[in-house]
């Protein structure tokens, strides 16, 4: 359907992108493209949050970014928050979703996962209501969110006790 | 992609029984790294796609494909014709066509599937086809239905199943009589992980292997099978990792067309709805209306329920007919009543087909004997609590089926205890915007806002009913201290994986318990619903490992010339309860491997006789909720603040997981209250989406306070009820009830909508 | 199928005449939804989100005008300073879907697709906002009333691009209120945008979703204006908003669909009306007081 190249700069790697449909939205192309499953989609349309990656330090829907578009953003996904080099050990915002219980089916975790990121690196002290806002477009179907706000609590709570942190 | 998941617990408490043990696909989840059935992916694999009907009814006149098939890239396109074994499907009716052959049902039905070489290519082959189809009046009222007035729509006619419960005096009239009409609308299910599966065909072209995200593979598997024309084992079905589930994963969905695809292509297919076709694509929740007369003595007594009860189950049958047994065999609530006088229909339309949604035809049910209940404390002149305390049912009570309860039963205990928490503070003068009803929308001021308090109980049957066995079958392997479980029991998100981790760190005294993949290369484990895996399933794995741990006794008392029943598991050691011996389970029988395979049967039930007599159901399960709640009754809009709740669980096997399941379950039952619903327009759906399609976001998410009553109920293997569904039962009538507290209005149907709190009566 | 990713207005307005059907995407979040659900077949694109120019804003030197480039995200708005200048702009920015959504969208984007449940355009029409328009040939400005003529159809020629919005900095209360049906990323059912200008002596009221476009409620604003004095602080009594409220819903035209129904929509513009009057009534009074924030 086209011939198009270009090059995406995910998780600090640079990838080329041929031979892609132009219509297909970042997130296609990380899923599909890439091999970065780990970014979800559930809505299609920015209703749900799922595929929430950071896109030039943004937290935005990557569903609804035409992937062609995004040639010099810095984008990091779900798989690149750790600052591990190996890529293994959780992040404390993942580390955090774990304990309190925030995970059931765990589709829509990444997508929260990076929205908490975005929110604690902008905001290491948010409120409760500050918390709900952030997450406001992240749905969650078997929460009910309580476990979730618990996690974001955690995370908040560790952070500002201890000094140096897992993830970043 | 399928992973066996290991984990060894690291807390201190092991991850046992009652613990919170952390859930092992945890880590895998929080790091993307867990692979959903979306994810996955195979070498040379071309992408499937589905045309749908846009009419509620019409004949098809023709079908031609072939500029679909000129398109570069496109391999195949099948339908109806294309099937070469059974025609239909379906979970309880084999009513369902794989494809509409000479006519469409509803707006939404499959008439044929492509593969292709990139979704793009096949949503332009999709749009490609051309159907030529003749429109045909639509049966969109379940009255018609029901009175004979429309032809019928499809061969089994136009009513699925019409049950009554007769019990008792039929001619009597109570001191108190109040009287209603309710309606629920048609909500979804809305599981976040959309429908996916990944078909492979067997190298000889005979066979199929499917990753699919389901809630029970062995009737899959059964029901793919048939259509396929394929022996069973030639149709081997491994869980995809699941992305919720709620019922709407119980029927088929794209399983089929996905493995006929990879059988005419003799390629790996994926399909994977989207948002939109993902509400074409499963069943929803039973839209119904309800007119029901209580009667009562003066004192607030319950005496006898009369009800008529319509459930539209739309186009094809799915399990339609259990979800009105439900429905019609709980009308009472959890209330004893000696009359009953209950007439329930389950209807065919050209509505979109609907079936199970956690709470399966009690949510209905549930939402209109409430409302009864407490327009008969209104007339008595009780409170709503007193009411339901007054009539609130115990063990050994009767069903209006004639059923006896022999469940523990804590009615009373609930709604004590449920009473007994705090109420939230007032509405703060300064509140933040953000708590107000309305939101960042700024609708509102604090002097706007009236607060209001409503209540609603429940009762809900666990596992199958009406002499359906639903057995589950585990395995349990254990050698040098290393268990490892098998069992085909879907994993949808509710921690069914932690659990069996749980039950055999506690019955073998392991620390490591390795989970095979999730498939049908075991016996079945029946479905994921009716609140029942852990009951069945852990029954299950309880007993395969109870049967390792015996022949371990035996190994170990051979060894050291002991009788087996002196020994016992101490921590992650065998000892010896009359004497010295204690050796660790890793060290106890070096090399020994241990292999047994347990099924789990819950106790028979019975069919419902033609009044709706005998004892059809297995357990109950019961819950208490009060709802606070903030309205701008100017505006009609509504934020829900606090939740109480007092649950009846049995036993609490996993904290953590039974109070995400409690929480998780009230959101859904909000949703009903005050949001969601499948909106409908001449058969077709106007919301498929969820721009339109509303879902509680972190800012509608009340305060949950909630209290587990621990009674363990004998039946069950660990003591453990069931708790999925209880949860999002009697929640919904608890808010409306305060909606009507806070408003002064009549508010007879959900999901209560603005227009509903401005204009209503 | 071509995307140019352009990094200046001059690069967009060739673009735009190389190619004659191209679409603009800024934020995506209109045109990659109607890419993603197979409604439209977009042909060539050309991205503006590398258009340096079209994110930012500026006061004019008078501190009179504040000019918003088409691209500055909703997310910029709701935060200050820019929300010191254009209260009104920040509460609706607020309820512009999630987080993410307002960190892509714009009003770009939003006169760009004129639908009249746009968020930021009940605030543009209540400002008379002046939009304004640049092609490879022409430039020319067009007030907002002009710009926008039915349900998502707009003045804006194939060829043009938005450049920027020009609203006044007002002294006064100026405040934006949406109703939905729930408590946050939720399509507007029925919003309105109250602006009192204390100087002027005019209280102007636009609504949203309840018309084909953005209407404004000019024969309830000149009723008001006849009532009571507008200049400086508001004396409205409470009976004297409720009646605003009413003759104001008169001016709008709602329909009934899947997300309200006509009557309702009517009643809350209504209500919003009379609600956003008596905080501009309270705005006054406090701020005479010295005690606002």
């Amino acid at each position: 359907m086209s011939n198009e190249f270009y090059r995406l700069t995910v998780n600090g790697k640079e990838h080329d992108v041929r031979d892609a449909w132009t219509g297909e939205s970042l997130m296609y192309v990380l899923r599909e493209r890439l091999g970065l499953p780990g970014t979800k989609g559930a809505c299609e349309q920015g209703e749900c949050g799922s595929c929430t990656v950071l896109m030039d330090g943004e937290a935005i829907c990557s569903c609804l970014v035409m992937a062609a578009t995004a040639i010099d953003a810095q984008i990091v996904t779900v798989e690149g928050l750790t600052s591990d080099p190996t890529h293994t050990a959780p992040t404390d915002v993942q580390q955090a979703f774990i304990d309190a219980g925030g995970v059931q089916c765990g589709f829509c975790t990444p997508g929260f996962v990076v929205a908490v990121h975005h929110l604690l690196d902008r905001n290491p002290q948010p409120t409760e209501l500050e918390i709900k806002e952030a997450v406001s477009g992240n749905i969650c179907r078997c929460t009910g969110y309580g476990r979730i706000f618990a996690a974001i609590e955690l995370a908040r709570d560790q952070r500002n006790t201890q000094p140096k942190q897992p993830g970043h | 992609m399928a992973q066996t998941t290991t984990t060894t617990s690291k807390r201190a408490e092991r991850g046992t029984l009652g613990n919170s043990a952390v859930r092992p696909d945890g880590l895998a989840k929080v790091q993307g790294r867990f692979a959903f059935s979306s994810d996955a992916w195979a070498d040379n694999m071309l992408w499937g796609a589905t045309l749908r009907s846009p009419h509620p009814h019409a004949r098809i006149i023709s079908i031609d494909a072939s500029a679909a098939l000129a398109i570069n890239g496109v391999a195949t396109v099948i339908t109806a014709a294309d099937v070469p074994g059974q025609l239909t499907y379906g979970l309880i009716a084999n009513d369902q066509p794989v494809f509409a052959k000479d006519v469409v049902r509803f707006a939404g039905e499959p008439i044929a599937a492509v593969a292709a070489d990139h979704p793009e290519t096949a949503r332009r082959a999709l749009d490609a086809i051309v159907v030529v189809y003749e429109v045909l009046p639509a049966l969109l009222d379940a009255e018609q239905a029901i009175n004979g007035s429309f032809a019928p729509i499809h061969p089994d006619g136009n009513v699925i199943r019409r049950q009554k419960v007769v019990r008792g005096d039929q001619d009597f009239v109570g001191e108190v009589v109040v009287e209603g009409t309710y309606e629920v609308g048609m909500q979804d299910q809305a599981f976040l992980g959309l429908e996916a599966a990944l078909a492979l065909p067997d190298d000889d072209g005979a066979g199929v292997e499917l990753y699919v995200a389901t809630q029970w593979l062995h009737e899959d598997q059964k029901q793919i099978a048939a259509c396929l024309g394929l022996p069973l084992e030639r149709v081997r079905l491994t869980l995809g990792g699941v992305g919720g589930a709620f019922g709407g994963r119980e029927d088929i969905s794209l399983q089929v067309h996905c493995c006929l695809l990879a059988l005419a292509t003799q390629r790996p297919i994926k399909m994977q709805y989207g948002r939109e076709e993902s509400f074409f694509g499963h069943i929803h929740r039973h839209p119904a209306s309800m007119v029901m007369r209580h009667h009562a003595d003066r004192d607030g007594t319950l005496r006898r329920v009369e009800v008529r009860a319509v459930f539209d189950g739309g186009a094809y049958a799915s399990t339609s007919s259990a979800v009105l047994i439900n429905a019609v065999t709980h009308m009472q609530g959890p209330y004893r009543c000696d009359i009953a006088t209950v007439d329930g229909y389950a209807v065919r339309s050209n509505n979109p087909p609907c079936g199970a949604m956690r709470g399966f035809g009690v949510v209905q049910a549930c939402f209109g004997h409430e409302s009864q209940m407490d327009k008969l404390a209104a007339a008595c002149g009780l409170s709503p609590v007193d009411i339901r305390l007054k009539n609130a049912m115990r063990t050994g009570d009767r069903l209006i089926t004639g059923q006896i309860v022999d469940s523990v039963a804590p009615v009373e205990r609930c709604i004590r205890e449920t009473a007994a928490i705090s109420m939230p503070p007032p509405l703060a003068q300064d509140a933040d915007l953000l708590d107000i009803p309305g939101g960042s929308g700024l609708t509102a001021q604090r002097s706007n806002i009236r607060r209001g308090v409503g209540w609603g109980v429940s009762i809900k049957n666990l596992m199958y009913s009406e002499g359906f066995d639903d057995y589950a079958t585990a395995r349990c392997h254990l050698t040098d201290g290393v268990a490892t479980l098998q069992f085909a029991t879907a994993e949808v998100g509710q921690g069914f994986v932690v659990l069996a981790q749980q039950i055999a760190r506690s019955v073998l005294g392991v620390d490591t318990v390795l989970l095979e993949p999730i498939s049908t290369a075991i016996g079945s484990a029946g479905s994921t619903s009716a609140s029942r895996q852990t009951w069945m399933s852990g029954g299950a794995v309880d007993g395969a490992c109870r049967l390792v741990r015996e022949r371990l006794f035996e190994h170990v008392a051979a060894a050291h010339q002991l009788d087996p029943l002196r020994l016992a598991i101490d921590g992650t050691d065998v000892v010896d309860t009359r004497g010295s011996l204690r050796v660790a389970v890793a060290e106890a029988a070096p090399g020994l491997v241990l292999d047994e395979t347990f099924e789990h049967h819950h106790r028979a039930t019975e069919e419902l006789d033609e009044d709706g007599q005998g004892n059809c159901h297995v357990a109950f399960a019961f819950v208490a909720h009060r709802a606070v709640v903030d309205v701008d009754p100017d505006l009609g809009l509504v934020k829900v603040v606090q939740i109480a709740t007092a649950q009846d669980v049995g036993r609490v096997l996993n904290p953590l997981a039974a109070l995400g399941q409690v929480e998780g379950g009230i959101a859904q039952g909000l949703g009903l209250a005050v949001m969601e619903e499948i909106v409908l327009k001449d058969g077709v759906m106007r919301n498929p989406s969820f721009t339109d399609y509303l879902l509680p976001t972190s800012l509608d998410a009340p305060i949950v306070v909630a209290t587990m009553i621990e009674e363990p109920e004998p039946q069950a293997p660990l003591g453990a009820k069931g708790i999925g569904e209880p949860p999002c039962i009697s929640v919904t009538p608890a808010i409306v009830a305060a909606i009507r507290d806070a408003t002064g209005k009549a508010l007879t149907r959900v999901p209560v909508r603005a227009q509903d709190i401005v204009f209503g009566d | 199928m071509t995307v140019i990713n352009a990094t200046s207005v001059q690069e967009v307005v060739n673009a735009l005449r190389d190619y004659p059907d191209a679409r603009l995407i800024q934020g995506g979040t209109d045109m990659m939804v109607e890419v993603n659900l197979n409604r439209a077949r977009v042909n060539d694109v050309i991205s503006l989100r590398r258009v340096a120019e079209l994110r930012r804003w500026h006061l004019e030197p008078d501190r009179a005008l504040l000019r918003i480039g088409a691209g500055v995200p909703f997310a910029e708005m709701e935060r200050a300073p820019l929300s010191l200048y254009a209260p009104a702009l920040a509460q609706a920015a607020r309820t512009v879907g999630s987080p993410q959504i307002r960190a892509a969208g714009s009003l770009g984007g939003n006169l760009g697709t004129c639908s009249p449940a746009g968020d930021g355009l009940p605030v543009l029409s209540a400002l008379d906002a002046v939009v304004h328009l640049r092609s490879a040939t022409t430039e020319r400005d067009v007030s907002i009333h002009d710009f926008m003529v039915g349900v998502k159809k707009n003045l804006k020629r194939p060829d043009e691009v938005i450049v920027a919005a020009t609203v006044p900095v007002l002294q006064g209360f100026s405040g934006y209120a949406k109703v939905g049906s729930r408590n946050a990323m939720v399509i507007s059912a029925a919003s309105a945008c109250l602006v009192h200008d204390a100087i002027g002596g005019t209280i102007r009221l636009a609504f949203g979703a309840v018309a084909p476009t953005v209407v404004r409620a000019r024969r309830a604003e000149a009723w008001l204006g006849e009532q009571s004095n507008l200049q400086g602080s508001l004396t409205v009594s409470p009976a004297l908003a409720r009646e605003f409220g009413q003759r104001a819903a008169e001016e709008c035209s709602p329909i009934d669909d899947h997300r309200s129904t006509a009557l309702y929509r009517r009643h809350a513009v209504a209500v919003l009306a009379e609600r956003l009057l008596l905080r501009a009534n309270e705005y006054l009074d406090s701020d005479s007081r010295g005690s606002h924030e």
